[in-house]
């Protein structure tokens, strides 16, 4: 508990030291943050009522105490660029990155684990000449461009999936429900969903078959053997359930860098995500969005990053009783 | 990247030269290269590219920016493979080969000079952190907390709109943010390295804690510092590219990502002109693998215990 606790403050620290950062990054961008707004019709009353309106007349103590107490409430300012709360702006698209995430990571990571425990079943064999090359191989891809080749492939060239973007444009449905489990929302998903797959299946993989061929040494292995277990029961209940451990920490971690990591998979298939909402944002220079959709990234990765930790220390004794004794 | 070693090396050399230490970690890795068919491999790879990079300028057959015109006087756009345009030619009339020539050299020097600085970034926390203990270790490690709870492509974008588009953003960013890793297990080492009794003896003998730090000490960490090095290569590339290809990048300066980005906006998908911007790709994976593969055999030399 009291662990749970101090893992806990040290992640409000960072999460306040990220958030504080980042404030002073984006006060001290070179040009006038109002660019976006400006034109030539504005007049300099105008641009002064812009400037009152967003507090940009305060002091930088003044703004930072503004941002601080705001954040705490949830409120992350206007997005120049839509006119709106940027915690509206992010939510309605969070969503979908969500989903993206959670569907790509699940395929990656039953694959992974299987075909990891299989390799290690079968070292030595042909096999892991050819599946541990390929998997270093699918992790040094650059996941834009596996997007592209697919895009290019599927898409353009067989024409079995859009090109892009979350619905087919127009179209309507009841509720939110109803549009992400329409056919329209799968087949949009599809090819994000297994490039991102492809992407990350290979970290479950190695990690997986490392840990097996570790466990596959310890005398308990050796034990089912000589009690004249069958390879599947001492695979399976014995081996893969002890070499799992790291693997659902991975993935917990996994949730959190996909979110902030999956923006250039977001921008390739136009994916309305919040990835290629900070893209689009910094693009535009809409300073409140760019900085609401990063702290939001941020904050995703790091509560992640605290449920990994945590699960670990629950469920490995070793962790657990090292740290209370 | 390669989990943290439980057990010290089982090297504990007392006072080496570093320039010594160097060569020997550079030695190291041509050992291993004979003994590990994957590291063989990767460095071959990266030699090919370092041969490229270095003689580039006498491979291009255009420049890579120059718009250029069929002999009657057209633009040359999108041609395929030919005589004279081995992989074709752009939608703005570019020769593609000499883009992906020149693309290696900017690879590698992003590549390289991010890999050195995160490396020496970490192994010198690590060094720090792990000797003198007590509240510098706790406030570097706090600090190496911070950056590892910041989404680092998203940052990097940021810090590409910060600063003017460059390919040194890459560089800061990936200096700024990936120093933890190598730090961590670099700390680890020096906690156990410390109690050494070389160590021991250097301190009786009265030289002073930072004297044994980075004479004593320092050489035994190299070789880790090595095997992230060898990783950081590819992830500074990777980076450079997806950060380009998000248009942040610098639009002078010819790369894989800017190529790719030069693809993808130009429609090159719906077109199928896979000679355009399937290259690319496969050099960024090639280069990067080649990284993989020698840091799994650098690995299983440090640790044996990996290897069943």
């Amino acid at each position: 508990m009291k662990y749970i606790l101090t893992r806990l403050a040290h992640m409000l620290i960072v999460l306040w030291a990220v958030g504080t950062i980042l404030f002073f990054m984006f006060r001290l961008m070179p040009g006038t943050p109002l660019a976006a707004f400006i034109d030539n019709t504005t007049t300099a009353e105008q641009q002064q009522a812009l400037i009152r309106q967003f507090g940009l007349d305060k002091s930088l103590g003044e703004q930072y105490w503004l941002f601080i107490t705001n954040a705490l409430q949830g409120d992350l300012g206007q997005s120049f660029f839509f006119k709106r709360p940027v915690t509206d702006v992010v939510m309605e698209v969070l969503p979908n990155t969500i989903i993206l995430t959670m569907v790509s990571l699940v395929v990656a990571y039953v694959f992974g684990t299987l075909a990891g425990a299989y390799l290690a079943w079968h070292r030595g064999r042909w096999i892991e000449g050819i599946g541990i090359p390929l998997a270093l191989t699918t992790r040094a891809a650059p996941e834009f461009w596996l997007g592209m080749v697919m895009l290019a492939v599927f898409a353009f060239g067989l024409g079995w999936f859009p090109a892009g973007g979350a619905n087919t444009s127009g179209a309507n449905f009841d509720s939110e429900w109803a549009r992400i489990f329409s056919l329209d929302y799968l087949r949009h998903l599809a090819l994000p969903a297994i490039t991102l797959a492809v992407y990350l299946q290979g970290l479950p993989l190695l990690l997986m078959r490392s840990n097996m061929l570790e466990v596959l040494q310890e005398e308990f292995i050796t034990m089912g053997r000589m009690k004249g277990l069958s390879n599947s029961t001492i695979l399976l209940n014995h081996a893969a359930r002890n070499a799992l451990l790291p693997v659902a920490t991975a993935f917990a971690l996994g949730i959190g860098s996909a979110v902030g990591g999956n923006v250039v998979v977001e921008t390739v298939f136009s994916w309305p995500g919040i990835g290629r909402l900070l893209v689009n944002a910094v693009s535009a220079s809409d300073y409140p969005l760019a900085q609401g959709a990063f702290l939001i990234i941020t904050f995703v990765l790091i509560i992640m990053n605290f449920i990994a930790d945590i699960t670990y220390h629950l469920l490995d004794p070793r962790v657990r009783f090292a740290a209370s004794s | 990247m390669p989990q943290a070693p439980d057990t010290a090396l089982a090297i504990g050399r007392p006072r080496t030269n570093v320039f010594k230490s160097v060569s020997r970690s550079l030695g190291a890795v041509f050992s291993v290269a004979r003994r590990d068919p994957y590291a063989a491999v990767g460095l071959v790879i990266y030699a090919g590219f370092a041969l490229i990079a270095i003689f580039a300028d006498q491979l291009i057959h255009n420049d890579p920016l120059e718009i250029l015109f069929t002999p009657d006087y057209d633009l040359a756009r999108n041609l395929p493979p030919s005589q004279d345009f081995w992989l074709g030619t752009t939608y703005s009339g570019r020769d593609i080969y000499s883009q992906l020539i020149m693309g290696t050299r900017s690879a590698l020097i992003v590549g390289l000079t991010a890999a050195l600085c995160v490396v020496a970034i970490g192994t010198v926390i690590g060094l720090i952190s792990g000797y003198f203990r007590g509240w510098v270790d706790t406030l570097l490690m706090r600090i190496a907390d911070i950056a590892l709870g910041v989404p680092f492509l998203p940052f990097v974008i940021v810090l590409a709109a910060f600063l003017q588009p460059s390919q040194w953003n890459v560089v800061i960013g990936i200096a700024l943010l990936l120093w933890p890793n190598s730090a961590r297990v670099i700390r680890a080492q020096v906690m156990s390295l410390r109690e050494r009794a070389f160590v021991e003896a250097a301190r009786v003998t009265g030289a002073g804690p930072w004297r044994i730090l980075f004479i004593h000490v320092a050489p035994n960490v190299l070789a880790l510092s090595f095997l992230y090095a060898s990783v950081a290569v590819g992830w500074a590339i990777l980076t450079e590219a997806s950060i380009s290809f998000l248009g942040f990048g610098p639009s002078d300066t010819v790369s894989w990502g800017y190529m790719l980005q030069d693809a993808y906006a130009s429609q090159a998908l719906g077109r199928g002109q896979y000679y355009w911007f399937v290259p690319p790709g496969l050099c960024i994976i090639a280069i990067v693998v080649a990284g993989f593969f020698i840091s799994r055999g650098y690995e299983e030399i440090l640790f044996p215990k990996l290897k069943a």
